[in-house]
């Protein structure tokens, strides 16, 4: 019943973007008033997808299996939590997310922008249309989530047990916000290009709305790190996984549009750029959507997938960069009154500088992604790209990247005066002096990582100074670039403090060497409602006489029959212990791993603080207005 | 003589193509450093010389095949044609097993004789790698 009531909604909701389209181009061309029935229209819109997405979520929680999206990703046994979450946990239901999302930030896109232009707003809903025509009919022809099975079957096949996870039940729908928002970005760039609106007040307020992708991109990322972190048992946050770049790639253009954004604010200049940024930031994402869900990248996230599928993206994606490619030749005015008053040494530049290395990072993520897909086609070689490509490309520019970020935003606008004042002398001479000293006793390379762990150091103290000098006005530009140098720094002493260890132990046995002794003590079965579980205990003892308890275990979930590790990690400020243990058929051996990683703690926490950043920012312009 | 103006954008449009030759240069330089390259075992067999790049193997770990010592794991990996013996030592993961496909990262010693230093597996049980399931097909 509930699956009938959501397919029907999702064709409402189809015939009322042709009514709003009928509408707003009526709307566009008659009258000089805003006409509301088309705020109603698209409000009636939502209410339809809403409804189809509460049907799925419906049919989830009574496991009703003649829906065949249920019985292949649910099962009776499952904790109502994951019942619910599974609704996105697949790729029908992930999309209707996607068209949920699409058509609540149209509708409140139309109510925050009451003081535009009439033929802005009604140009930027009717571009927002063809996206939304264009999911609505993907998802009806070619993963509809309402489909029907007969005969019922009494079980379904169960959602995959790595997905059964908080940080993953919220991860979605966090990212969705960040990807999709960004589609308002496109449609309203597009129409303000066709209008010749772009403008200082139009910067204004579609800031909001990259602020807004801005946020939730960067939180959802961070959850899906987070997970990465303690459910896949590698012990790492960051893999290079190509679905990760896949996210990484609209992140890094929303950046680099967001300081633009400011350039265009306060100096109306670098228009064209603003544009192509727009664009290409929706276009990361739809080619995201495209790349995770039509199997084409080997990930851990292709579970099951249908060619299909990703050709309708396809088709569907260059039909959208031919229709913003066309606007952008065609109407894309450049601005008349010509750069007169540039100067090198400003803000703009800086920003300028910014972008450059944003462009680089994305190209090199970009290149690194897509390459061993083209290769394959072309020669049929088969390759993959791994970290040491990423890291041997970014991480020599990251040091002029770091003192950019520190020294930019103290220029000012149009024209600036280099001073080399005392203290900037001061903090990069401590800077320096203090990653030597650190750095010197270690068994790393030493000029490398001394120079860039004083980079972020210099970011950090020029950030924390200027925090307490109280520049308010720029508390969260501030915020960000703090949280950024923390970042790196974590990460940095995360790689060369970490330490671990890779040994297989039999039940009773000890491992021991210079610095640890190791005694896998025992293992306990528990029995759950959707799996069983193996508990080992083990004593670390450190050369210093502490002693830690760790316990990490195996799962075995009963539907679909899969076996699961799940790390036990002990987290306190400075450092993380992390330990899994794996079991081969047959064998009497576990293998385990002990890692004891630093700042694991900081690295959450500074991506938090980046986003804090970007929330104090959105605020302060509301309040501004 | 040219005005500021021109000097300034011509400037600028070098300073762009510059950055991108040099950024192109760069990441093509490292990627024919860092790629690597996926074999069956039947390929190996006929290469004609053991190159000391970090490679990948794919295909079915024959049953009974895993021997499982304190420091390292052995198993042998075919592809129902030719077989590859296999030394392993880190950690395995958990959907790896006898008869199940797997694809394992390292460097070649000999023509039947593989030091991995990673192995891939899957998150899901039915999944196997696209590179295994192509080269099982081609038989």
């Amino acid at each position: 019943m509930a699956s009938l009531i959501g397919y029907y909604s999702l064709i409402f909701g189809l015939c009322f973007s042709f009514l709003i389209i009928i509408f707003s181009v009526k709307n566009f061309r008659d009258s000089y008033n805003f006409n509301n029935k088309i705020l109603s229209l698209t409000f009636l819109q939502l209410f339809f997808v809403v409804v189809s997405f509460l049907g799925l979520i419906l049919s989830f929680v009574y496991s009703n299996f003649s829906n065949e999206t249920v019985f292949n990703h649910s099962h009776t046994t499952k904790p109502l939590f994951y019942k619910i979450s599974g609704t996105w946990g697949n790729h029908e239901g992930s999309l209707l997310l996607w068209l949920l999302v699409l058509t609540l930030f149209i509708f409140l896109f139309l109510l925050k922008s009451k003081k535009q232009n009439k033929k802005y707003r009604i140009l930027t809903l009717l571009f927002q249309q063809i996206i939304i025509i264009g999911f609505f009919i993907f998802i009806i022809k070619t993963s509809n989530p309402f489909n029907y099975i007969f005969p019922i079957p009494s079980e379904g096949l169960g959602l995959n047990p790595i997905l059964q996870d908080p940080a993953l039940a919220i991860h979605p729908p966090i990212l969705y916000l960040g990807y999709v928002g960004s589609s308002i970005i496109f449609s309203s760039t597009l129409s303000a290009t066709s209008l010749n609106y772009i403008s200082k007040e139009w910067a204004k307020h579609i800031k909001q709305w990259v602020l807004i992708s801005w946020i939730f991109l960067t939180l959802g990322i961070l959850l899906g790190s987070i997970w990465a972190y303690y459910e896949l048992g590698w012990g790492g946050f960051w893999f290079w996984d190509p679905v990760e770049n896949v996210s990484l790639m609209p992140w890094l253009a929303l950046t680099a549009l967001l300081h633009c954004i400011f350039v265009l604010e306060k100096r109306l200049a670098l228009t064209s750029w603003v544009v192509v940024l727009s664009i290409s930031t929706f276009t990361l994402s739809m080619c995201g959507t495209f790349l995770v869900r039509s199997g084409i990248l080997n990930s851990v996230h292709t579970f099951a997938n249908d060619p299909e599928r990703g050709l309708f993206i396809l088709i569907f994606l260059f039909c959208l960069i031919f229709l913003a490619l066309f606007i952008f030749f065609f109407f894309h005015k450049v601005e008349k009154k010509k750069l007169t008053n540039f100067f090198w040494l400003s803000k703009e530049t800086s920003i300028l500088i910014n972008n450059w290395f944003m462009m680089y990072f994305l190209s090199v993520v970009l290149i690194g992604t897509i390459y061993p897909i083209f290769l394959e086609v072309i020669t049929s070689n088969k390759i993959s790209v791994g970290p040491p490509f990423y890291n041997k490309l970014m991480i020599p520019f990251l040091v002029p990247f770091l003192l950019a970020m520190a020294i930019g935003p103290k220029l000012n606008w149009i024209k600036s005066e280099l001073k080399i004042k005392f203290h900037s002398i001061l903090i990069l001479l401590v800077s320096i002096l203090l990653s030597v000293f650190i750095i010197k006793s270690l068994n790393v390379s030493f000029l490398l990582n001394t120079i860039l762990v004083s980079s972020a150091f210099y970011l950090f103290f020029v950030t924390l100074k200027d925090f307490f000098n109280k520049r308010f006005k720029f508390i969260s530009q501030i915020i960000a670039h703090f949280g950024f140098s923390l970042l790196i720094l974590s990460i940095l002493f995360n790689n060369i403090f970490s330490t671990e260890i890779v040994t297989n132990l039999k039940i009773g046995e000890t491992f021991e060497n210079e610095k640890f002794k190791i005694n896998f003590e025992m293992i306990e079965t528990r029995n759950e409602q959707n799996f069983k579980e193996i508990i080992g205990k083990f004593n670390i003892v450190n050369f210093d006489g502490d002693v830690e308890i760790l316990k990490p275990s195996l799962r075995i979930y009963n539907q679909p029959n899969i076996l699961t590790s799940e790390a036990d990690i002990k987290t306190n400020l400075l450092t993380d212990k992390f330990m899994t243990m794996n079991l081969i058929q047959n064998q009497e051996y576990f293998s385990i791993r002990y890692q004891i990683k630093p700042f694991m703690f900081w690295i959450w926490f500074s991506v938090l603080l980046i986003s804090l950043g970007g929330l104090i920012s959105f605020f302060q312009r509301q309040h501004e207005k | 003589m040219y005005g500021r103006k021109v000097k300034l954008r011509f400037f600028f449009v070098l300073l762009v193509l510059t950055t991108l030759i040099l950024s192109i240069f760069l990441i093509l330089k490292s990627l024919e450093e860092n790629v690597v390259y996926f074999q069956s075992p039947s390929e190996i067999k006929v290469l004609s010389e053991i190159k000391k790049k970090k490679i990948r193997i794919g295909g079915m770990v024959k049953g009974n095949s895993i021997e499982m010592g304190s420091k390292e794991v052995k198993f042998i990996i075919t592809d129902f044609k030719s077989e590859i013996n296999v030394v392993y030592s880190g950690v395995v993961p958990n959907l790896f097993a006898e008869e199940k496909g797997a694809v394992v990262e390292g460097y070649l010693k000999d023509k039947n004789f593989f030091l991995a230093t990673k192995i891939l597996a899957k998150h899901d049980e039915n999944y196997m790698p696209p590179e295994v399931k192509a080269s099982l097909e081609e038989k």
